[in-house]
Formats: structure tokens, sequence, C-alpha cells
């Protein structure tokens, strides 16, 4: 037995390329994905911004309000807050993918919102916030977090709302002095109960000398109808005081069902593509028949364009067959075929592309199998990580892997290709070109040591 | 071997001439300044100990390994290499196998190259099966059918016998003596001394890349020196004799 597990541990070290990816790759992968898990759900970060005045506060009569001290941390215990000091910051951070999003208060925000609480103002107090939608899935986590936070700072506020409210519910019912907010009157208010006391008082007889008396019932059947108008206000207004404004400072989106089309589609073209192109290279090898050809019926790189327009049109039928099945159930822009053909003949010969180099690297039909799926799999799994749901750092390092693999550019070649409200096309439409390229060099040097 | 051939073939009508060729691998010289001249229709066969140099040899005469120094040249007509192992696609069936070749090799009349073919490797009534069904005999003549498509003046066969049973390699070799006589230079490699003395009309002896002999077995015995006593003939003891004297 252990003569045997000395001669596998031996194969092993002679297959350097192999053992390396077995054991390296894995490690980095989990690394990764384990940090983009354990990093995303709990608090988002988001820029912020605070352009309110230093000295200035929400009122809420005499229950108090809130100071910009503790709105901010209440707020940060629910995010994690980057202070920026400036919009521009904000924007910088938001389109490097550095936050989830930017969350600006201007400075006239407590003001309308202090005006809203108090006075029937038609203008809503609004919170700026800015995203970078650069997928839907993205945009999707951007929303919520958004809702989440707009709802807690809402319920926040109706607590305090609720609470003056209930004071003047005791004024109404019990009598008292009552602040009339900004004018600094005050005045006093009778209550119910004492109202009560009062019309018992004067059941029976009516004599013109208690008119004064009655007088006061009045007034105070007055103030109440004022302070009732007030309290529904107030209660009209706790549904939403804090309104949002969103803007989209980068990314453009196209509807989430066209994206899962998108994805469905680009793994698909990926997993087909480079399974056969790296199979039918490296069958070239196991066949022998590699150096038959290649001994002037034709040339390396004649042999790779071929496997490479091979892989390309299996993506192409592959894609389109995947997208035809599909329609039934989703809209698909037909209207656009003009654009999805060119993304999947781009994405087709870029994972040709990287088929090639795999199965010039692998030399092993078997290998390469391997390879592609230990490859490819992670390698889409971490190009659907959204940007701000991880640490600066890591995202580089993720964006740097997902770039250098035709994942990200085909699915963003695809969905921009599929809806007008995609992503544009030059860029990822440029990426796979390159990476075609690139890959193709690659493989035309591992095949210096194929044969 | 040479009875039956064509009046006129051999070395005096040369169709490939290779002169002082040299290839080295890193620190190790594969070949040093290796020469020989091949006739048409002629049966050379390279022989030696294992790592002496001959699949480098023909590999460089087929154009697949550049040499470091040295000369080849050849009369009109392309060289046929026909590779250890065989270099066909298992899942294609015969004729789609020599049809595929026929037409990368350009042959004019590629159906008429295909029929040919099956009627010379006497594989006509297989022509459908998946390589992958035939023996390793039937195997190694498509192999060298495939070889032969361009319609070469000369064939080069890598060990074309290893892993076949002594009747697949008698009938490849009649193949092949077949092909000789009908004008084809054919240059194999071999390490089996038997094979080459029966099925070579000319031997070339390569060790640590250099060439230690060139002609007939005849010539090679009388080189060797004298045998055992009893006057037994072993063309293996002669040949290990002779490179024992030679230092190898």
């Amino acid at each position: 037995m252990r003569w045997l597990l000395l001669k596998d541990l031996q194969l092993l070290r002679r297959s350097p390329l192999v053992t390396g990816l077995l054991v390296v790759y894995p490690i980095v992968l989990a690394v990764l994905i384990g940090l983009a898990i354990s990093r995303s759900p709990e608090k988002p970060r988001v820029a912020f911004l605070n352009q309110i005045p230093q000295s200035s506060g929400l009122s809420l009569g005499d229950t108090g309000g809130f100071s910009q001290e503790e709105a901010r941390h209440r707020l940060c215990a629910n995010i994690e807050c980057v202070s920026a000091s400036s919009r521009g910051e904000v924007v910088e951070k938001v389109k490097d993918g550095d936050v989830l999003g930017g969350l600006i208060l201007p400075a006239d925000f407590l003001s309308k919102l202090q005006a809203e609480l108090t006075t029937n103002s038609a203008e809503s107090a609004k919170v700026e916030v800015l995203v970078n939608e650069d997928d839907p899935l993205k945009a999707q986590v951007v929303d919520d977090r958004i809702s989440s936070l707009l709802n807690q700072a809402n319920l926040l506020l109706s607590d305090k709302i609720t609470d003056v409210a209930v004071n003047y519910e005791r004024l109404l019912a019990n009598g008292g002095e009552f602040e009339i907010p900004f004018l600094g009157q005050t005045v006093h208010v009778l209550g119910l109960e004492r109202s009560e006391r009062i019309l018992r008082a004067l059941e029976g007889s009516l004599p013109p000398a208690q008119r004064s008396q009655v007088a006061q019932v009045s007034d105070f059947a007055r103030l109440a109808r004022q302070n009732l108008a007030l309290a529904n206000q107030l209660l009209s207004s706790i549904r939403q005081p804090i309104a949002v404004d969103k803007q989209v400072v980068a990314g453009s989106v196209p509807p989430l069902d066209t994206f899962a089309v998108a994805v469905a589609a680009a793994v698909t073209l990926l997993f087909v593509t480079v399974l056969l192109v790296s199979g039918s290279l490296a069958l070239e090898r196991e066949e022998n028949t590699f150096t038959r050809l290649t001994r002037g019926l034709v040339s390396r790189t004649g042999l790779l364009v071929e496997k490479s327009l091979l892989g390309t049109a299996a993506a192409l039928v592959v894609t389109l067959l995947l997208l035809i099945a599909i329609t039934p159930f989703e809209s698909i822009s037909w209207s656009r075929i003009y654009l999805i053909v060119p993304a999947i003949l781009l994405a087709g010969a870029a994972s040709s592309g990287l088929g090639l180099a795999i199965g010039a690297a692998a030399r092993e039909v078997r290998a390469s199998a391997l390879l592609a799926f230990a490859l490819a799999l992670p390698v889409a799994f971490l190009s659907l990580v959204p940007s701000g749901t991880v640490g600066k750092g890591l995202l580089d390092v993720i964006h740097v892997i997902a770039g250098a693999f035709p994942f990200r550019p085909a699915l963003d070649a695809l969905s921009g290709a599929m809806s007008a409200s995609g992503p544009d096309l030059g860029l990822p439409f440029l990426h796979l070109a390159l990476l075609t390229v690139g890959y193709l060099a690659l493989a035309r040097l591992a095949l210096r040591r194929f044969a | 071997m040479s009875q039956g051939k064509t009046p006129g073939l051999g070395r005096d009508d040369p169709v490939l001439e290779v002169d002082g060729l040299s290839k080295r691998y890193g620190e190790r010289a594969a070949l040093r300044k290796v020469s020989l001249t091949v006739g048409r229709g002629e049966l050379l066969a390279v022989l030696g100990p294992n790592g002496a140099g001959k699949t480098t040899l023909l590999s460089i005469l087929a154009g697949i390994t550049k040499p470091d120094g040295g000369r080849i040249s050849r009369s009109n007509g392309r060289i046929g290499w026909v590779p250890q192992q065989a270099g066909l696609y298992r899942r294609l069936t015969v004729d789609e196998n020599l049809r595929l070749f026929a037409r990368m090799e350009e042959t004019g009349d590629v159906e008429g190259t295909v029929e040919r073919m099956l009627e010379q490797t006497g594989l006509a009534d297989r022509r459908g099966d998946q390589v992958s069904s035939l023996s390793g005999g039937n195997q190694q003549r498509i192999n060298i059918a495939i070889g032969l498509l361009g319609d070469p003046s000369v064939l080069l066969l890598d060990e074309p016998s290893s892993g076949l049973d002594p009747s697949q390699r008698i009938r490849l070799w009649e193949f092949v003596a077949g092909l000789s006589e009908a004008g084809t230079a054919v240059v194999y490699s071999t390490h089996q001394i038997e094979e080459a003395s029966h099925y070579g009309d000319r031997l070339v002896v390569l060790a640590d890349g250099e060439t230690i002999f060139d002609g007939s077995f005849e010539e090679l015995r009388r080189a060797a020196g004298p045998g055992p006593e009893d006057g037994s003939a072993d063309p293996e003891n002669d040949f290990v004799r002779f490179l024992r004297e030679r230092g190898h």
C-alpha cells in the first residue's frame, strides 16, 4: 500500500502544473469566497456625508427630538459608515466599488423634516443616495439596503412622533400648558376632563353671569379641533417622513429577468466551449495526430485557429438554442439579434481561447476537463460578487481574477446585447477580443511542449 | 529483400542525402555528424541500442525536429512519416481517416487515393469500421497508409513493428517490402537486429549519436568477427558482439 502511495506522490510531483492547481487554486478561491461570504450581509459599507450645520437638530416638541450625534450613532449601528468630506469623494468611493452606496444628508434636510412634521409643508425632506449598479443583483442589494435603512429611520421618527401624539392626547384629556412650536407662545389647554366638570356644573341652569365659562368651553372645543388636526397631520407624516433621492453614478442595469437569462447563457456558453475546445486540442495529442498534422499539413497556429472556430461556432449554436428554448418563458428581444450574435461570437472566441490554453497546458483530455471545471465554475461565481459587498482590496483581487477570464465580459456583452438598459457593449467587446488574443498567444506558447 | 525489385533501384539513384547532422538536447549530444544516403526503393534499417539517436534522426528527416547542424537534400518528391504510435483518430472509421488525411495532403483524386490505400492495406472490407476496433497490426497498416498518402519518394517508419505479434509483424514487413519494390525508399528504425537483417537492404548502426556502421548485414557480421565455435548463426549475438567490440 505505502509503495502505491509513494508512487502516486511521485506522479503528482512530476505533474507540477496539475498538482499546483489542485492545491493552490482551491485554497485561493476558498479564501476569496470565504471572505466574500463572511463580509457580505452584516454591515454594508456606505459612504456618509453630513452637510447639516453642526448646531442643528430635530425638535419634536416637549418630548425632545434628535441631536445629530444621536442620529449618526443610530444610523452607523446598522451600516459601516465610511466618512466622506465632499460629494466628490462619495461619488468616487461609489464608482470604485469601495462602498455599496453613498448617503448624503443635505444641509436643509433637518429644516425640511422639521417643517414637514410640524407644519403642513408639502416639500419632503430628502436624503441623497448614490449607487453604482454594476448589475441587477447589486441593484437589488442596494435597493434592499436603502429600503431597510429608510424604514429604520422612519420607524425611529415614528416612535418619537407617536410620543408627541400621546402627549397631545393627554393634553386634550387632562388639560395643561402647551407651547406652540416655533412661535414660542404658551397657551393654557383646559382639557376634556375639566370641560366635563364645568359642563356638569352648568347643567340645569345657565344664568347670564356664567357666560364667560361657557365661552371657555367654546374656546376649548375650537382648540381641541385644531389640535386634532395637527395630530392627523402628524400621523400622516409618520408613514414616510424621509424620502430618498436615488442617483446612479455608475453602471446601467438590464431588467433582472434579462440578466438571469444572460447569466444562464454565459454559463452555458463558457462551459460548453471551454470543455469542447480544451478536450478537442488535448485529443490531438492523445491520438498522436498532433505531430502528424503539424508536420506540414497545418501550422500550429492554424490548428489553434481551427479549434477556436469550432468552439465559437459551437458557442453560437448552443447559446442560440438556449435562448430559443427560454423564449416561451422569458421575453427575449430578438429584434436585437444583430447585437446578440456578435456578443455570442466574441464570448465564444474568448472562451475558445481559454479552452485552447487549458488544453495545451493540460495535454490530456481528462486533465483538461478537470482543469476547465476547476477554473470556470469558481470564476463564474466570483464574477457575480457585487462591488461594495466586500472590502476594496479584496474586490480588486476579485476584479483582477474575474477580468482574466471571459465569464464577466461575456455576461456584460450578453446582457448589454439583450437589453437596451444593459451595459455599454464597447468595453466588454474589447475585453473579449483582448482575452481571445491573449489566450491564443498563451496556447501557442504552451504548444511548444505539447507533442 | 532486394531480389524482386525493379532494376536500377538503390544507392546509385539517391533520393535522400544527409550530411553531418548534429543535434543536442542541453548537454547531451543526440546526434554527432551523422551522414547517410538512401537510394530509390531501398530499405534502410537504422539500428542501435535505446538512446542511440534513431528517433531523433528520423524526426529530423521528417521535418519535426530542427537539427543544430548539417544538411539534408532530397530529390523531387515528398517525405512520408509514420510515427511509432499510430497517429489516427480512433473514433473515425478507416476510410474517414484516410479521406481526411488525403484531403489535407491535397491529393488530386481523394476518393481514388482512399480506394488505392484500402486495397494496398488489404483493409477494404474494414473500411467502415472504427479504427479503435482494429487490431494493432491493422492500425499500423492504416498508420503507414496515411504516411503514403502524399505519394512520397521516401517513407520514414519509426519502430513500425513494436507492439505487434509475430504474424502481424510478418504481414507488416510484406506490406513494406511491397512499397520498396514499387520504388519507395523506406527508412525505418528498429532495435531488433533480426528484423533488420531480414527486411533491410542496408543497415546504419547508431550508438551514442554516432554512425558506427553503414553497410549490409553480411558486412556487419564480418566486422563483428568470428562467432561461437559451433558456427551457429545468431544475428543478435553478432550485433551485440559488434557493439561490445566498439565499446557500446
